[in-house]
Order: structure tokens, then sequence, then C-alpha cells
């Protein structure tokens, strides 16, 4: 099938796309179009109007910052797993940008894009809760931080505003903290059927943050035991309050496995 | 372009399409994988899923293989659009279509330009990939016809002898 009909807007400052999200009903933003153009394909998104935010300056930069760093929300995937810089203060973070869909899709899906889509499957949405970000939604009223922790409110529901834009995210440093990432998917590529991040402080303090399973990321604080068998048994009783929907029963048992690689990674990354 | 544009109104957009300049009325709404097709008249493009998934529609936009059925025509102006066309010779096929039919690549033919377009773009970024990289590359090209096997021997056998 093909799209209904809408009006295009593409503006190049972010004063100007912020403007028309606010003055323009029906209105959505397009960014990568990698979730947005195959829901509007089928016509299960009728939007009237559209703000493609592709050629807005300045939103798809990474910077250092004093806490972190902060990534423009028009990186797209491919960038982020790329990006020497990302690789360095959170390799967790690139290689759960690597296991974004595809190829062809990495090169054009977009950060801000999958966090505000809020898939429940999606890698990068949970990364930013165990990352503990922080998102800066702009609006012509000016901008809001709100942590990553308290956007996320169940499937594909978020507070961002429909006058809103996800312009950044600020990720902190991990300072003492190692994070591990492990998911499991009929291929690669795939939405996850579920998948986990584990952090691991001194004396093996943390939580896990998984996705998948669940209508959004959720992260569970922890103290892992050191003994295999009785971290499983942890993992299990964690996973027992999720309604991963279908195939429950399997999926709550990768959940377990991925947490326990997850744990496994951040272990051997503390060294 | 425009900065506004009305529903269901054109709008006239240049657009790039292997080295070649067109100007062109479209809708907002049309799929660059439609115009391609039905504007341009180039179908070696192919349309499957309309969903991302299958690959069929893969070209390169300014080089890196995108989905042409998840981005709007309108989208591509400023940018370079290279089809299944952009990549074959005037006569006879690319060294790395010679692969695809030396290896038996394809039966029915219909996803082999999406794999031919991402395929070249994963052998100029990485001109000897392991079977792995190749496979991780195909990933997102759905084939219904030969168990990939084939496919991945003929990008690696191009890889082989240097040949794109």
């Amino acid at each position: 099938m093909k799209p209904v009909a809408f009006a295009y807007h593409r503006p190049r400052t972010l004063q100007e796309a912020l403007e028309r999200l606010h003055s323009e009903p029906d209105c959505k933003v397009l960014a990568g179009g990698q979730s947005l153009v195959p829901l509007m394909n089928f016509r299960l998104s009728r939007p009237g109007a559209l703000v493609d935010i592709n050629d807005v300056e300045g939103l798809d930069r990474v910077e250092t910052t004093d806490a972190g760093i902060r990534i423009g929300a028009l990186v797209r995937h491919q960038v982020l797993s790329d990006h020497p810089l990302i690789r360095e203060v959170h390799p967790v973070l690139a290689e759960a940008a690597s296991h974004v869909g595809h190829w062809a899709i990495r090169n054009r899906g977009t950060l801000g894009g999958s966090l505000a889509h809020a898939d429940p499957a999606a890698e990068l949405p949970a990364a930013m809760v165990a990352l503990d970000a922080t998102f800066e939604l702009a609006s012509v009223h000016g901008v809001r931080e709100v942590p990553a922790r308290s956007f996320f409110l169940g499937y594909l529901m978020t507070d961002l505003q429909p006058d809103e834009l996800l312009v950044a995210v600020h990720v902190p440093r991990s300072e003492g903290r190692a994070f591990g990432f492990a998911e499991f998917a009929r291929r690669r590529g795939d939405f996850a059927l579920a998948g986990a991040f584990a952090e691991v402080s001194e004396g093996g303090a943390g939580a896990v943050t998984w996705f998948g399973v669940s209508g959004g990321p959720e992260r569970c604080e922890l103290t892992f035991p050191e003994d295999a068998a009785a971290r499983e048994a942890a993992f299990t009783a964690l996973v027992e309050a999720f309604d991963p929907g279908e195939d429950a029963p399997y999926r709550r048992h990768l959940a377990v496995l991925a947490a326990e690689r997850a744990y496994q990674q951040a272990v051997g990354r503390r060294g | 372009m425009m900065s506004e544009v009305q529903t269901k109104t054109t709008v006239r957009v240049r657009l790039n399409v292997n080295g070649a300049v067109h100007e062109l009325d479209v809708e907002p709404r049309w799929l660059l994988s439609d115009v391609l097709r039905h504007q341009l008249g180039l179908t070696g493009t192919h349309v499957g899923c309309e969903q991302g998934v299958c690959g069929a529609c893969t070209v390169l936009v300014d080089g890196k293989p995108e989905r042409s059925c998840l981005m709007f025509a309108v989208q591509a102006e400023g940018h370079e659009v290279t089809t299944i066309e952009g990549l074959t010779p005037a006569d006879g096929l690319s060294p790395l279509q010679e692969a695809f039919q030396e290896h038996h690549a394809l039966q029915c033919g219909f996803c082999t330009p999406g794999m031919v377009v991402t395929a070249a773009a994963l052998l100029r970024d990485r001109p000897n990939p392991t079977e792995e990289e190749v496979r991780e590359a195909l990933s997102g090209n759905v084939c219904r016809c030969t168990g990939y096997q084939f496919i991945v021997d003929a990008v690696l056998a191009a890889a082989k002898e240097g040949r794109s």
C-alpha cells in the first residue's frame, strides 16, 4: 500500500521545526523514517503533515561534555556503532547499535527516532535506561530535560509531547561501573525475543535492564550472586514479573540467559 | 524546493539519479522506489514488502545502501541516488554481476538487484570481506530461492578476483 497524502515541511533550523510542530495540527516528525514510513505505507499511521528534520543543522553531532557524551538525535545507528568516541566511552552502546536492524536500516535510522518510537523490543531505549541517560526535549516553550528512566511509559508510549522534539541525549560516563550487553533474535537484525544490559559495580552491586520482555525497558537493581546457580535463580525470580506476551516461558528463559551473558561481558570489562 | 507543500499537490524536485539530474513533479507521499520505477523507468529497483524487510528496493544514497521504499522521493533532493542500473555497464555486466551469473547466485532474480547493490557497497568498503562479513552485510536482503550459499560464494569470488 501507499501512504495517504500529507503536507511536507523540511525546515533547516531547529526554531523553524519547533514552530511547525507547535502550529500544525496532526503533525509527525520524520527523521530516519525506518519505523514511521512502514506504518504510513500500511496506513496504520496517517499524519496530516510531516516535519522532516533531516536538514536541521546541529542535530547529528557527537560531543564530549563535562559529565560524559552528548549525542544528537539525528545520529544514525551505523554512526553510533562505528563512532570512536562512543566505542571508547560506552562500547556497550556501540555494540547495541550494531544490533539494530540491518545495514541499510542502520544507515538511515536515527537514535532520536528509535527512542521516540519506543518499540519494547528495541535496543536503544533500554541502553539509555541502563546508562542513565537524560533526554533533551525542545519545544517553542523551551527545553526540558527528562531522565530516560521516566521517559518510557509503556508500549510505544513516551513522555514526549506532540509539539516537542527530542534533540539530543546526554550519556554520563560509567564511573567505576562496567556494562555488558546480550540479546537473542531469530536472525541478526530482527527484533529481539529478549535482551539485557548488565551493570556491575564494586562488590557485585548493579542492575539488569531487560528489553523485549515487557511493554518497555525494565531495570532491576540487584547484587549479583557470585555463584552461577544463585545468579540464575535471581534472574529467574526477576523475569517472572514480566509479561512478554507470545511464548512467555521461552522468552523469560532467553531473558535469563541474556542477563547472564551480559553479566559475564560486564565482569570481563571490569578485568 | 518550497519549504511548504500542501496536501495532494505536487512539488518540483531535482533528483540526481545515476549521475543524471531529473526535474520531476512528485507528490510528497510518493516513495522513492515508486518514483524511480514509474517516473524514471528504472525498474531494476524491485518493490517487495514496502516495509523495509525484504531489501529488494535497496539503492545507494550518497553511496550508502538504504531502502528506497522507506524514503519519500522529495527527501532524495540534494543527495546522490545510485540504482542497479547505475552499477551496470552500458554493455554487458559488471564483474560482480558476472560472478552472480557464474555462481548461480540467482534463480527468480527478484532479490538480485538489492543483493548486488548491497554487495557492491560492501566490496567498495571492504575489498576482502570474510564470509561472516558478507553474510552480515546481506542479512537485510531476503532471497527465497537460493538458500544464500551461492550468493555468498559469488560475492567472495568477486572479492577474491579484486572486482566489484
